[in-house]
């Protein structure tokens, strides 16, 4: 069993948000940055249990400069087997996933996963799109995963409610809350990823069908308007009257 | 040249997602000068179809195959593909809910099409193709230019307001060739609480937090959402202990809402929970510690006991309802 964990590199969940170059790019000055904790706590984690319950080959695979390696190396470290980083500055999905695609093609997966979406750019669009190149079928935001030999079970959030659904492997999935309970790397697998195989591969020709014209920040609110807790019937009247919400 | 929408349906229904997305797709076709066809995979009621013209499309193709029923994403990509192709669609719009986030990104990859998921603006077509998507989960927007010549938009729900009309449309057969063999993910059971209002598309949210002291308090969270026709929502802790189930949690690593209405009960605000919720276009803070965080996201606030202020507040709406 092989298994491919697609992982980004994203800002930390409390880093504050700002842009340079006439708001055309984000301001990595002084943020942290970490694993997309969907990537890491849902599918990167969920690998690392099927590779200890079946035995499975765990690779990772990332898009970026060198500054990604940071984080590449803490995925080794929670268990991943070996890594591979996409010498690629590129934002555009297609172009990303086709790069996956072909890496997978080569490697014949028998599972890719990736976390439901990235904290920063809030895409949802790795998974479908290297499945579709691969022709392989596709399962989103999927809360549980159980393999039976070459069987998948997965259950998938819908609107109130789920689906459980049966496929054949090969398979891509997205991953959210539910498939697996986040880990800390403990120190010998901080030692062991140090000397693990992460090979740099320069991108293969592909298309770049979207580009970031500039960001915006959300306008300042106009401020709070406090209510007494004895006069809830004010407030009552605000959202009726001067908020029109019902 | 035309604009081709994915009118989603679940249980024969067609979703409030997709009217707003079918409306967007119109209002796309009528700023380019050409027609917006919407497209119905799986069976759906009759009267259903034609009333999808009182949000803006002529013409409807429908494929009423109860294989359809249920969301294949492989085999929806090919039916929506083939649909393009007849209509000759170069933008292709979804609503960005679960089933669009299945089948979107295959159709953009499929069709070679550049994907600006998550929209919440039309196109900006005097210098290029731009689209305004919410990022970094909320806390800032990007300004997105498609510059490859076919483009997939999935709007963002509970967005852009519903505009109701009178008008409606013609519905056409649609048959796609699929076999048997192409379902490659089988359904086994579904799953769904009924009755309950799906909580990225309610228009009213009244939501729960650790302040609440526990999952036998959520009475008076229930109380005001019923009273309101509202969904219940919790923060991430209340959802981590257990109080509440996951698919409630709202905030970075939950579910985005979009209400109009925002209620939060005994939550502080992290910034994480402000992601999920700082699109609402009101909220109501209701916190008992005046240095809440929550209270600078918040149009209106009250510091005071939830266990007193929240029955006093659906008591007096309602009154105000009857």
């Amino acid at each position: 069993m092989k298994i491919l964990v697609c992982i980004s590199k994203t800002p930390d969940t409390t880093a504050k948000i700002a842009f340079t170059d006439n708001n055309t790019k984000f301001n990595e000055a002084g943020v942290q940055f970490i694993i997309n904790p969907y990537d890491e706590w849902y599918a990167l984690v969920r690998a690392l249990e099927l590779k200890e319950t079946l035995g499975a080959t765990v690779h990772l695979i990332t898009a970026g400069g060198a500054d990604t390696e940071p984080i590449i190396r803490k995925a080794l470290a929670l268990g991943g087997d070996e890594a591979f980083r996409i010498n690629t500055d590129s934002q555009d999905s297609y172009f990303i996933a086709a790069q996956i695609a072909a890496h997978a093609q080569q490697q014949s997966y028998d599972l890719v996963l990736t976390g439901k979406e990235t904290i920063d750019y809030n895409g949802s669009a790795i998974g479908g799109m290297v499945a579709e190149l691969l022709d392989q079928p596709f399962i989103s935001i999927a809360a549980k995963l159980e393999l039976n030999g070459t069987e998948a079970t997965v259950n998938r959030e819908i609107e109130g409610g789920e689906e459980i659904l049966k496929v054949t492997l090969p398979l891509v999935v997205s991953c959210q809350k539910g498939m697996a309970e986040a880990r800390i790397p403990n120190m010998r697998g901080i030692m062991a990823a140090r000397t693990k195989t992460l090979t740099v591969v320069e991108p293969v020709a592909a298309d770049t069908l979207t580009a970031i014209a500039s960001f915006e920040l959300p306008a300042p609110k106009a401020g709070v308007k406090m209510i007494s807790a004895d006069n809830v019937e004010e407030l009552v009247k605000l959202l009726h009257e001067e908020a029109k919400v019902f | 040249m035309s604009v081709l929408i994915f009118a989603d349906q679940a249980q024969g229904k067609i979703k409030k997602v997709a009217f707003e997305a079918i409306q967007y797709g119109a209002k796309v076709a009528a700023q380019t000068g050409t027609t917006a066809t919407a497209l119905v995979l799986g069976e759906v009621d009759a009267a259903e179809l034609s009333a999808l013209g009182n949000y803006g499309v002529t013409k409807v193709l429908y494929a009423a195959d109860s294989r359809l029923n249920e969301v294949e994403s492989g085999v929806y990509t090919k039916i929506i593909a083939a649909a393009a192709e007849q209509e000759g669609a170069d933008v292709i719009v979804f609503p960005h809910n679960f089933d669009g986030r299945a089948v979107a990104p295959r159709v953009a990859a499929r069709l070679k099409a550049g994907l600006v998921s998550g929209a919440i603006s039309l196109p900006d077509t005097a210098n290029g193709f731009v689209v305004k998507k919410s990022v970094f989960s909320g806390k800032a927007f990007a300004n997105i230019n498609i510059t490859a010549a076919k483009k997939v938009i999935a709007v963002m729900p509970n967005t852009f307001p519903l505009e109701k009309t009178d008008a409606a449309a013609s519905v056409t057969p649609f048959s796609p060739a699929i076999n048997d063999a192409d379902f490659k993910v089988k359904v086994s059971s579904v799953q769904t609480v009924s009755g309950e209002i799906p909580l990225t598309e309610a228009e009213i949210v009244v939501s729960g937090g650790r302040g609440l002291k526990g999952p036998e308090n959520w009475g008076l969270v229930e109380d005001l959402a019923k009273v309101l026709g509202a969904a219940t929502a919790c923060s991430r802790p209340v959802a981590d202990s257990g109080w509440r189930p996951h698919h409630e949690h709202v905030g970075q690593t939950g579910l985005t809402v979009r209400p109009n209405l925002y209620i939060a009960i005994g939550i502080s605000g992290a910034i994480q929970h402000l992601a999920g919720v700082n699109g609402s276009k009101v909220i109501v803070v209701i916190n008992k510690d005046p240095e809440a965080p929550f209270f600078k996201a918040a149009d209106y606030g009250i510091v005071g006991d939830a266990f007193e202020v929240v029955p006093k507040l659906t008591a007096a709406i309602k009154q105000l309802k009857s």
